[in-house]
Formats: structure tokens, sequence, C-alpha cells
């Protein structure tokens, strides 16, 4: 689990050309998680109370008349396309972070800033009564939140440098503190308030309908774009900020710019659905395994992210004896994932 | 975490002063209880509380109020304090990790796992039932994250195992709210004990795991001279006469006895066995027997405090004493974990 900085590129100059064949391999990888995502979506879109081969799907998408165009565009489409944005958005997120924190470990998940977006949530919800409601006033709500967390946390841990060890520990006890918040805005908000924020904070996206799907997907998609346009500034961080700065680097206001679009992702993924843990941390790695390039691979960390998020939702919806949220689904996977990456990096190490 | 040899901050070093500290702390202790037995919702003058305990002549309500609520309420304090303090002291000794904690390392979170498997499976409901699965998952948690943590090359990495702890927590944690989530009505109960708090549990509760926390208590102080001498190294504790491996299975134990029945008796909570560990490290020194001695006597007065904070902090409502604990802990292990040289033990 060793921080993919391009620094073991670097020290190898007896490479050949490294990110020629390391492109052609990222293309089929991508093409190849293109399809798993479309077969994914299409079993999405087809499997329920009333279930639908994938051509009648393909048919009731391209606009036949029926029941089943109601169906499959008005109550599955939604969920299924806030799935595949929120996976993305959530994995673009986690890859910004873990390079520009040079730490695979140094995801939105494990720096609290999930948590902290919750609190920012209960915080409006419970004592701040004129909140709108709706989407806008919840994505407010979290975003605020979030920030603040994740600043106040990479404050806690910067002496000299943000180093891995520090930032995991200082996330730990900012998320067991905010999680103490949470309970007591909970246990002091009154009944019906209290139960819609437990929902929420679950992390589901049984409530997702196309009012919170389109503006989460438009808003992913413009920060996405935003995300892509800085990636040549975060290869150019992992080689260090020494030699990022001698390239002519401007390297904090970089840092700062790719953070706050990694903050807003995870911002408007939490305000959607509420917080999803362990994509952002688990897709940039498992992508940056297939890739085996240099750096993480952001398309290819989104697209392994939709993946998991609408895989992670069909197990939830389908697998399972009852439907439960899917926040519950990717934090048992993702804590078990965590768990055999420690013991392989154990093993490997023995 | 640097490589700077451990640092040993101004403690007491004569036996008379360690003796003279123990006592102190004993006397806190004792009014850490009356203040427990006297405030409440029902405020109650410290000469009532003599008199309701001593059977005198007292108001009806404010005899019941003490004996019948805060009396079992406080017992309850002493036994979760002293249990997750010394497990905190011997598993920050075994494994030699500053930041080592039964709530954070997942100890408790196995214990919790185990208790609702229990419900949920088995359909058990009796404290007097679920202590043996809160004990077996204590059991199994600290061999995983042991394990976790030492694998590679016999070095225990303190990263790797918070890290693994939270995982495990994650983990076990998200499946107890799945299975609470599929049948909401059986777990109503779970959801109270969930929250790690010290209210609403009688001597039903306190009676059946009481001789484990008494076993674990006893068995902890036997533990001190083998930990001073694991201390040095596992090569020069050997050729001291240290039976290496059986003094790390009896930690293990140990441990899980006292961190399961603490979770069975309160719920998981978490900073206790944290943060008293390093306070008695800070005043008695390195002699891992006096650091537990002081953490059986400190813990207590941390969740009784606690707890007292609890019961008044949402007059006349109340919060979960582990509410209380994370807002107390949380800034420890941050200020523990910037203050680079404590961090080497």
């Amino acid at each position: 689990m060793s921080a993919p900085t391009a620094e073991a590129t670097a020290a190898d100059p007896a490479r050949p050309t490294p990110w020629q064949p390391h492109r052609r391999r990222a293309t089929v990888v991508n093409a190849a998680l293109g399809v798993l995502l479309a077969a994914l979506v299409l079993a999405g879109l087809g499997l329920g109370d009333y279930p639908l081969t994938p051509l009648q799907v393909v048919q009731a998408l391209a606009g036949a008349d029926g029941f089943a165009t109601t169906i499959v565009v008005e109550w599955r489409l939604p969920r299924v396309v806030a799935a595949v944005a929120l996976g993305a958005g959530l994995a673009t997120a986690g890859a910004l972070f873990q390079s520009v924190t040079r730490n695979p470990l140094g995801s939105p998940d494990i720096v609290g800033f999930t948590t902290g977006a919750y609190t920012g949530v209960l915080v409006a919800m419970t004592l701040l009564p004129r909140t709108p409601d709706g989407f806008a006033g919840t994505a407010a709500a979290a975003l605020a939140g979030g920030l603040l967390t994740a600043v106040v946390v990479f404050w806690l841990s910067y002496q000299r440098g943000i180093q891995g060890f520090r930032l995991i520990v200082v996330g730990i006890a900012v998320s067991a503190m905010l999680q103490a918040a949470n309970t007591f805005l909970l246990m002091r908000a009154q009944t019906e308030v209290a139960m819609t924020a437990a929902a929420w904070g679950a992390g589901s996206l049984d409530l997702v309908g196309w009012e919170q799907a389109a503006p989460a997907t438009v808003l992913i998609a413009v920060l996405g774009a935003g995300a892509v346009a800085t990636a040549p500034l975060l290869r150019q961080l992992e080689l260090g900020d020494d030699l990022a700065a001698g390239h002519g680097v401007a390297v904090e206001p970089a840092r700062l710019t790719i953070l706050a679009i990694g903050v807003a992702l995870t911002a408007v993924a939490t305000a959607t659905a509420g917080p999803i843990a362990f994509v952002a941390l688990s897709a940039p790695q498992i992508a940056f395994r297939l890739v085996r390039g240099a750096g993480l691979p952001l398309v290819a960390s989104a697209l392994t992210g939709a993946v998991l998020l609408v895989g992670a939702d069909l197990v939830a919806q389908h697998l399972l004896p009852t439907a439960l949220p899917v926040g519950i689904v990717t934090i048992v996977l993702g804590g078990a994932y965590l768990l055999a990456l420690l013991v392989v990096r154990v093993r490997g190490r023995a | 975490m640097g490589a700077g040899s451990p640092v040993v901050p101004a403690h007491v070093r004569s036996t008379r002063g360690r003796w003279t500290v123990l006592a102190l702390a004993g006397g806190v202790l004792c009014v850490a209880v009356v203040a427990s037995l006297a405030i409440g919702s029902r405020p109650v003058p410290p000469a009532d509380v003599l008199r309701a305990l001593t059977g005198g002549d007292v108001a009806p309500a404010d005899a019941a109020a003490v004996v019948g609520l805060r009396l079992p309420r406080t017992v309850l304090g002493l036994l979760v304090g002293a249990a997750l303090a010394t497990a905190g002291a011997v598993i920050q000794s075994l494994t030699r990790n500053p930041l080592a904690d039964p709530g954070i390392l997942g100890v408790t979170a196995g214990s919790g796992f185990a208790v609702a498997m229990a419900i949920a499976v088995l359909g058990v409901t009796t404290p007097s039932g679920y202590v043996w699965f809160a004990l077996g998952g204590a059991f199994l948690a600290t061999v995983a994250v042991y394990l976790v943590g030492t694998l590679g090359r016999g070095r225990i990495d303190v990263a790797q195992m918070l890290l693994g702890g939270m995982a495990l927590t994650a983990v076990l944690a998200g499946i107890v709210s799945a299975i609470r989530l599929t049948d909401p009505q059986h777990f109503s109960a779970l959801l109270v004990w969930e929250s790690g708090s010290l209210q609403a549990r009688g001597w039903d509760v306190v009676v059946p795991v009481l001789p484990f926390v008494l076993l674990g208590l006893l068995a902890a102080p036997l533990l001190g001279p083998a930990l001073n001498a694991l201390a040095l190294g596992d090569d020069v504790a050997s050729s001291l006469g240290t039976p290496v491996t059986l003094t790390r299975v009896g930690c293990v134990a140990v441990v899980a006895v006292l961190a399961g029945s603490a979770t069975a008796l309160a719920g998981p909570i978490a900073f206790v066995g944290l943060m008293v560990p390093h306070a008695a490290r800070w005043v008695a020194g390195p002699d891992q027997r006096w650091i537990l001695a002081l953490s059986a006597v400190l813990g207590p007065v941390l969740v009784l405090a606690s707890d007292i904070v609890a019961r008044v902090i949402l007059w006349p409502g109340e919060v979960p004493v582990g509410v209380v604990m994370a807002f107390l802990g949380a800034p420890v292990l941050i200020a523990l974990v910037r203050h680079r040289r404590l961090v080497a033990l």
C-alpha cells in the first residue's frame, strides 16, 4: 500500500518511456470498466419488483411509451444515475486527497470529512430552524461542516508538513468527537427531526429522485472537469514540493485548489445521499493497481468508484434479505478491504 | 514517531511518594463516589446520602434515588472505570503502543458485535446470558488486532494497529447496524446499550458480570513484573527468566476479560483506557505495577466524573457517558500524537 509517488519511476532511469505502455493499458482498463459499469447500470434498471430484460430497459430508455418507461425513467433511473455520479465524485475526491497528501489513507472518509458533513447537516436541521429545506440547504450545511472538519484536521496534523500517521490519528480522534456530537444533537432533537436525520445519516439512495440526482450530477460533472483540468498540477505535486516549485508550479495555491475541488465533490455526494464510507478510500487504490501507472489515475478512479457504488447499491437492494442503506454495504465491504490491505502489507514485509 | 528515547517526565521517584499519590487518588475517588450518589435530577445533600446508605432517617424519595437508582449506577461506574483503565494500561504496555485503547483498537466493537449476534441469532436477552459473548468477542478482536499490528517482522507498527482497529470497528459496527435495521423491534434494547451509558442498568446487569471484572482486576497486577521485564525487549526478558509467550497470552486474556466485561456492563466506551494509563505513567513513572494500581483507582474517578457531567449537561435529561468521554478523550489523543516524544514508549 505504498504511496503512489512518482519518485519510484523518477529513480528508475532504465525504464524505457514508461508512459506509452501505461497509456495503452489505461485505455484498456478504462474501456473494461466502462463495459462493466454499463452492465451494472442495465442490471440496476432492470431488477426490482417488476423485472425487465435488458432489451426492455433499452427500449424504455429509447422512449417507447408504456409502464416500463415510467418505471425505468421515473423510478429507477434517478437512483442509478445518482449512484454513478456519486461513486465517480467520491472516488475522484479520494484520488485528489490521496495524491495531495501522498498517502493512500489521506482520503476524506479517514480524515473525518464525511462525519463532519453529517454534523453540519445535523446542526442545520436541529439548531438552525430557518435553514431552507431540500437539496440546497442540506448541501450548504454538509459543505460547511465538511470543510470546517477538513480544515481543523489538516491544521491539527500539520507540523513541519503533513505526516500520514499523524493525519490518520487526528482523523480518528476528530471523527470520534464528531460522532459524539452527532449523538448529542440527535438526542436533544425532536423525534421527527431525529428520524429524518438518522435516515439520512445511514447513507442511502432510497429517497433520491430527479430533484436530487439532476443537480448532483451536474455539479459533480463540473467539478470533475475541474479535477481533470488540474491533473497536470497534480502530477507535478506528486514529484514533491521542491521539484514542483522548480518546475514553476505555485505549490500552495495548487494544493489548495485541488483540495477545494475534492472537498466540494465529497460535500455534493454527502449532501445527496448521506455519508457513504470507504468509496473514496478504496476506488483510487483499486484503479491504481489496475492501471499500474505512475500516479493515481483520475478517470479510472472515477469509473471504479461508479462501478463500486452501483454494485454496492445492487447488493444493498437485491442480494440481501432486506433492502438496506447502501452506506452500510460500503462500510462493511470497505472496512474488510482495508483490513485485507493491512494484512497483505504485513505479510509482504515479513 | 521519532526514534527518540522514551521520555520520563518529572514523576514521583520515591516509593513513599508513590504511596502518597495512591492514597490521594483514593481520596479523590471517595469524593467522586459521594458526588455520584448526590448529584442528579433530584439533588441530595451529602449528609443525607450517607444517612440513606446506612439506613438512617431520610425522605423516602431521596432514599429511593440514592439507594435504588444511583447506588447501582455508581458501582457500575466503579467497575467499568477500573476495568477499562486497567485493560488500557495492559494493552499499551503489551503492544508498546501509547495510543492503544480497547475502544480505539476495536476490542469493544468485537464485544458489541458478539452481543448483537447473541441477541439476533440466539435470542439471548439477559446480561448473564450475553456476558460470555461479550468476553468471547473481545478476545477474538484483541487477538485479531494484535496480529494485524505485529505480524510483520514481529515488530509492532502503531499506525498499522490503529488502522486495523478502525477497519475492524467499521466492519463490525456496519454489520450490527444492518442487523438492527432488518429487525428494529428486536433491537431497541441493543440501541440503548450500544450508546455507551451507565443509565438505567440495575443490579441485574452488575451482579452476573462482577466476578469477571474482579478476576481481571486481580490477575492484572500479577502481570506487572513480567511487563516490566518485557519493556526491556523480548531477548532480555527471556534471559531474565520471564516466560515471554505466556505473559503475552496472559495479557491478551486479561484485556479481553476486562474490556469485554466493561462492554457488557455499559456498552462501548472509548478513551478511558487511553487517558488514564497516561496520567498514571506521568505521575508514577514507568514501573508497570504502579501504573496498574494507579489506573485502577483513577479510571473510576474519570468515569464517575464524566457520568456526573453526562447527567447535568442536558438537565433534566441525560447524555450517554460515552459521549462525554469522547469529548474529553479525543483532544488527549490529538495532543499525544502531536507531542512527538511521548509517542515512543
